[in-house]
């Protein structure tokens, strides 16, 4: 163990950690504006994964595919934060429609075909399907209603089972339009190279994941600091109550930042698909990793994020190399000290 | 007869009918009982936490993980528990289920809510970790092979005669907690979860209550974990990984947190539902995350809780047709 094993390990638990701070980040301003404790977000990572496989499958662009994923992934935690996180007005409604034509959907594919195939054709029977799972769900959608749904936002117990759940969706739903196999991102020629550092052949990919995540970190972090917006989030994940009674429309503010932090975690699940690979199962690989990054930094702190990023990356390559029986025990263990400590993390607020 | 014999009485039946009907339905649905009774275990020793003292834990698959990874070590690697030392196995599982959650317990206890929640998944990865990465002692990503069941004058190779001591365990774990929760230990826990704070004023000291509660939550998890690893056969780390912590939290959720027989009731729904339709269809998840978002969203007591909801809802109809009845003269 000479000089250039620390000095590669220590890049690679760094550009590790640029990746990690991706997906952190997203949940930890999660937490701060809306505390709510988000399962779904290693999800996020794994969808933003395949939706860029399926874009440089297609447009044959890598590039392309990163603003892609993103947005994409925002309008998905966008839509799930509207409709299930925190509902209100006709969400509500749409939300029961939504959740009824699901339950009539698994009842058609599981009872199969009800009726005898009256129009002809692949297109006649797809709209003979539709027509049944519509019927379906008018009864259920009207059960629905009578009960009324719980409200989530104040138990964190809730929070956890429902994001789950929208886990195991998004898990089966990418099997199903992906399949199972282990698919690889692949960069452009340009980072497929080495760059030599101070005598250290280091790959160009690393050093593109670290500067993405210094680039996004500063912007961010510039945003926050700087603008009327970030005030405006800043103030929310203070104290969200006294920020409405100033008139800011912390619904709006959380909406926000729910997509922006599904958007990041799907950026992450783009750059980190090149080197870890695109998995079934990655989505909860993912997740433990991205908590121990928010919790070691405190909920709800960019800068905390960065740093916990950092940390958990170096912590994770140097456990690996030095003693791989517990490498994972070494990543973990710390997270339970600091929690037992100072729950509220090293950089959190009281 | 009170509400509360007659729920005893229909438990006590359905146990009966469970032990006549099962044996007879054929060698599937005798393994699938009796893994989903190993399970209950688990779901009803979290029910203490969650439903009794409120403590929502995220981790309660680490103790479920120390039972099994002990009977499999122990068998695989020191041949131990695979005659008459079995028992020694049941017991050791559930004396390391407790000293785990009696060391965890140190550091849990000083969080609440949301922190709580994230303490319990942080230790609970430290154990999977640990079964994932230390490949000498727990076989790593391949896990540790059993080989046969115990052979002690009973054989437990015989699914069904293995299905009736699975049986007595879950009969003996569910009378025990019931015991629990109705002494005046459980009642502090009720009281706990209610309003820490009162009870503190009263003089109780709420931390050793809810520790002691933690250990005993803990040792149930053991025990339910060295009869999942007999079960299987095989122990992997995907028995100790997180999912499996959020699986007991929506079974005893599902049945109705607080109520115990909730766990049971959660588990052989949740893996009859899963065991039938994976042998039907490949989108079975569908179903699972469906359960999970539909008893959060509208099944906030759970299964147990129904017929009080309904009974609500019976009540609030007639009290405004009543306020109609008085509103027409007017």
């Amino acid at each position: 163990m000479n000089t250039q094993f620390w000095l590669v390990q220590a890049f690679n638990g760094v550009s590790y950690g640029a990746l990690l701070f991706l997906v952190g980040a997203g949940l930890s301003l999660i937490f701060g504006v809306m505390r709510i404790v988000n399962l779904s977000h290693g999800s996020y990572f794994l969808l933003g994964g395949y939706v860029a496989l399926s874009v440089i499958a297609t447009t044959g662009s890598w590039a392309l595919s990163i603003p892609v994923a993103a947005i994409a992934i925002a309008m998905v935690g966008l839509v799930m934060e509207r409709l299930f996180l925190r509902p209100e007005g006709q969400f509500v409604t749409i939300r029961d429609a939504m959740l009824a034509l699901g339950i009539a959907l698994i009842f058609r594919l599981w009872i199969g075909r009800v009726f005898p195939l009256m129009l002809p054709g692949a297109t006649g029977a797809f709209i003979q399907a539709a027509v049944v799972v519509v019927i379906l769900a008018i009864p259920v959608f009207l059960i629905l209603r009578r009960i009324s749904a719980v409200a989530i936002e104040t138990d964190t117990l809730r929070q956890v089972l429902l994001t789950v759940g929208f886990a195991f969706l998004f898990q089966q739903a990418a099997l199903d339009i992906w399949g199972g196999n282990n698919m690889d991102i692949n960069p452009p020629p340009l980072l497929t190279q080495s760059v030599v550092f101070g005598g250290l052949f280091l790959p160009a990919y690393r050093v593109f994941m670290i500067a993405m995540a210094v680039i996004i970190g500063i912007v961010l972090w510039l945003v926050m600091e700087k603008t009327r917006m970030g005030a405006v989030v800043r103030a929310t994940v203070d104290d969200a109550q006294m920020a409405r009674g100033i008139g800011i429309d912390t619904n709006r503010v959380s909406m926000f930042i729910f997509a922006l932090g599904a958007g990041m975690a799907a950026l992450g699940g783009v750059i980190g698909g090149a080197f870890l690979g695109i998995y079934p199962g990655l989505d909860f690989e993912m997740l433990p990793l991205a908590f121990a990054v928010v919790i070691i930094g405190g909920m709800g702190s960019l800068g905390g994020a960065a740093i916990g990023a950092l940390l958990v990356g170096l912590a994770d390559n140097f456990g690996k190399a030095l003693f791989p029986e517990i490498s994972y025990f070494t990543l973990y263990a710390p997270m339970v000290l600091i929690l037992a400590i100072k729950p509220t993390g090293l950089f959190g607020r009281e | 007869m009170t509400t509360q014999t007659i729920k005893i009485v229909a438990v006590a039946i359905a146990m009966v009918v469970l032990a006549l009907l099962v044996p007879r339905s054929g060698n599937f649905v005798v393994l699938l009982a009796t893994r989903a009774m190993t399970f209950a275990i688990l779901a009803m020793s979290l029910d203490i936490l969650l439903g009794f003292t409120g403590l929502a834990s995220l981790g309660q698959a680490a103790y479920f993980g120390m039972g099994a990874y002990l009977a499999a070590i122990l068998v695989a690697k020191y041949h131990v528990g695979l005659g008459w030392d079995f028992w020694l196995v049941v017991v050791l599982g559930i004396l390391c289920g407790a000293a785990l959650a009696a060391f965890f317990g140190l550091f849990a206890m000083r969080a609440t809510g949301t922190y709580f929640l994230m303490i319990t998944l942080a230790l609970g990865q430290c154990i999977w970790g640990l079964a994932y990465r230390w490949s000498s002692m727990t076989g790593g990503d391949n896990g540790l092979n059993l080989g046969a069941r115990p052979d002690f004058g009973l054989n437990l190779s015989d699914p069904i005669v293995y299905f009736y001591l699975v049986f007595a365990f879950f009969g003996a774990s569910l009378l025990l907690l019931y015991l629990l929760v109705r002494s005046p230990f459980g009642l502090t826990l009720m009281g706990i979860r209610e309003r820490e704070l009162r009870m503190q004023i009263l003089g109780y000291n709420t931390w050793l209550h809810k520790y002691v509660a933690f250990i005993i939550a803990g040792a149930f998890g053991g025990l339910s974990g060295v009869l999942w690893a007999y079960t299987n056969g095989i122990v992997t780390p995907e028995t100790v990984v997180l999912t499996t912590s959020v699986d007991a939290l929506l079974m005893t959720v599902l049945g109705g947190a607080g109520t115990l027989i909730g766990g049971a009731i959660g588990a052989a729904i949740v893996f009859g539902l899963r065991e039938y339709l994976s042998t039907l269809v490949p989108w079975w998840q569908y179903v699972l995350g469906a359960i999970y978002v539909m008893t959060i969203l509208y099944l906030p007591t759970g299964l147990m809780g129904i017929p009080a909801r309904v009974r609500q809802y019976l009540r609030s109809n007639r009290e405004q047709a009543k306020k109609k009845l008085v509103s027409v003269p007017s």
